[in-house]
Order: structure tokens, then sequence, then C-alpha cells
């Protein structure tokens, strides 16, 4: 096991988790309406199955909000 | 610029902090600010600005009042229903304030229009409501070197970033609008009423404290917060390189309208 920190909250992630499987693990149902940020560098969308996560790492997720009127 | 007796009288509440004095409420009463959208967002920053005391408040917005915009857009009141909305705005601020001059803008923001538009301006809020107006405005303020306060709201959820020239926008966090269909808006989605007020006054907070030049601004951070759990958080983020818009090679030179994204509610759950 692996501890990282999902938007600022402790989370226990299988090693070699890569960052589209935490999508999958914390439903996100919408992954295109999710920007990623890994230790605070944002993540191009096509490497979120490259990335693997290790013991430490900070993943943000930033989702789209369009509302305002 | 010589406040007379009232103004001081009026102002005194701002006078009083050292960080803002009278120099401090000059700069605020010489200040020109956009407001793009008189909804949600836009009322409560409007408000507020115009008690301020903003020398010059530009309001964009196409639409006429709605019923369904009463419970939250509060500059609006019931005898507006099918008034426009600019025109609803203007008469509030006036009543609250006679230093402010109202310029309003009876049209929607748009790819032709929001250079001419902007380029008044000292500050712009972003009070809308869809993705093609909010990359736009991101957008035209990079291009044209212009504050703005980001501003979006959903369900129990708000979020607003700052951006000033050199720092990160809004593209360096989301790259491109999200495909039609795939984000809700408030209309489809709903919207705790006060969140609109939550997140706006913070918008209008910026606005003042870009004008005095008083504190720190929301750059390189997006803050976000729930209202279920009143969790707030402030994310760093960074200017990215590849950024389409202020990044070293943008592929976006021109301004762009996207298409409307037209939302299914029953598509999208979270």
């Amino acid at each position: 096991m692996a501890k990282i920190i999902v938007n600022g909250k402790n989370q226990e992630i299988n090693e070699n988790c890569s960052l589209l499987e935490l999508i999958k693990t914390n439903n996100v149902l919408q992954p295109e309406m999710v920007s990623i940020q890994l230790n605070e560098e944002f993540v191009n969308r096509e490497n979120y199955e490259s990335t693997l996560l290790k013991d430490g790492d900070a993943v943000d997720f930033l989702y789209f909000m369009g509302g305002g009127q | 610029m010589d406040f007379t007796e009232d103004q001081i009288n009026r102002y005194s509440r701002h006078i009083l902090l050292q960080d803002i004095g009278v120099e401090g409420q000059e700069k605020i009463n010489s200040g020109k600010v956009l407001i793009v959208g008189a909804g949600g967002l836009g009322a409560p920053v409007a408000l507020y600005l115009a008690a301020a005391g903003v020398g010059t408040i530009g309001i964009i917005d196409g639409d006429v009042v709605d019923l369904s915009n009463l419970q939250r857009q509060i500059i609006h009141f019931t005898p507006d229903v099918n008034k426009p909305k600019v025109l609803s705005a203007k008469e509030k601020i006036e009543q609250i304030n006679p230093d402010v001059k109202v310029i309003t803008y009876k049209t929607f923001l748009t790819a032709e229009n929001a250079f001419d538009i902007i380029k008044d301006y000292d500050f712009i809020i972003d009070g809308t409501d869809n993705f093609p107006v909010k990359f736009l405005i991101n957008d035209a303020c990079v291009l044209a070197e212009k504050p703005f306060s980001h501003g979006g709201i959903l369900r129990f959820d708000g979020q607003t970033m700052t951006y000033v020239p050199g720092h990160a926008c809004y593209r360096c966090l989301f790259n491109s609008p999200p495909p039609p269909n795939a984000v809700p808006t408030c209309s489809q989605a709903g919207v705790l009423g006060a969140i609109a007020g939550m997140l706006g006054t913070i918008q209008a907070a910026e606005a003042l404290k870009f004008l005095t030049g008083v504190g720190d601004l929301l750059t390189d951070q997006l803050l976000t917060f729930n209202a279920k759990t009143m969790d707030f958080r402030k994310i760093k983020v960074k200017r990215t390189s590849n950024c389409p818009v202020c990044g070293a090679n943008p592929s976006v030179t021109t301004l762009i309208d996207y298409d409307q994204a037209v939302c299914d509610l029953a598509s999208h759950k979270k």
C-alpha cells in the first residue's frame, strides 16, 4: 500500500496505482470534467494511464464549475 | 479627489482601516470594474462594489429577470420580473450609492465585442453561467492583459481564482471547454442560493483588494469550498508553459465563440 493525499485528505492506494485508476476509485464519473495536479504540476490527460503514484504523492482533482447566474 | 463630508461619513468604515484610509478609498472611487453577468454572482458583486463606492461599474447581460432568478440573484426584486437585468441592477446600484457611475450593456459578451468592452476597465468579474463565456473572458483578459476574477458555482460547491497578467490563467487549469452535455449548469443541476453570495462576495473583496493594492490576491491558487461540510481549500496552481493562451507557444491568439453547451442532466451524476 502507498499513502497519498487526494484533495488534502489522506488516502491509501495500491502500489503502482495509476492516475486513471485513482480517478475510478474516487468515483469521478466524468474524467473529462476534471483537471489533475500531481505534486502541484498539471498532468496531461493522455498521461493519466502511464502516471503511476507513489508514497507521499499529493493529487488534486480540479472540477469544472460553470455556474454563476 | 476631495471627499465631501457625506462621503467621508459614507466611507468611514473603509477610511478607518489602516490599510485603506482616505488614499485607498480614493482608489476605490476612481476604480472601474466590469461585471459580466448580472446573475447569482454578479448581484452580490454589484451590490458590494456599489456600496464600496467603486467609481464606475459596467454591467453586461442580455437577459431579462426571470422569477426563478430571485432565489439567489439578490439585486433583482419581484417587481423586476421581465425587466432587463442590467436595468434592474442599475436602479439598485444608483439607490445604494449615487457616487457610482453605472454603464450598462444589454447584450452578451462575444468574441466580437469583448476587447472593445473590457478595454475601459481596471478589473473584470466573471459572473457568467457557461463555459464558452468563461473561456472568452479568460482569453480576452490574457490577450488584453487585464486582471479578472473567475467564479463558478454548482449545487453546494464554489470555486474562484484571480488572474493577474504574469500569473496562472483559467486555461492553465482547464485547457479547453468541456464537451457540450458534460457539465451541467445551475439551471440544470440546481444551486443553493446562498452559495452565490458566498462566492460573489469573495470576488467583490478581490476586486477591492486589487483596486487598493491591499493584501494578497487569489493568484496562482484556486479557492474551493463545499457548503455541506463548509470545507474551504486553497489549491496552489502554477502557470503552465504549454497553456494554449498564456504559454510559450500559444494556439489561442484571437477570441473564440465556443458553442453554447447544451446540458443533459440525465447523463450526469456526481
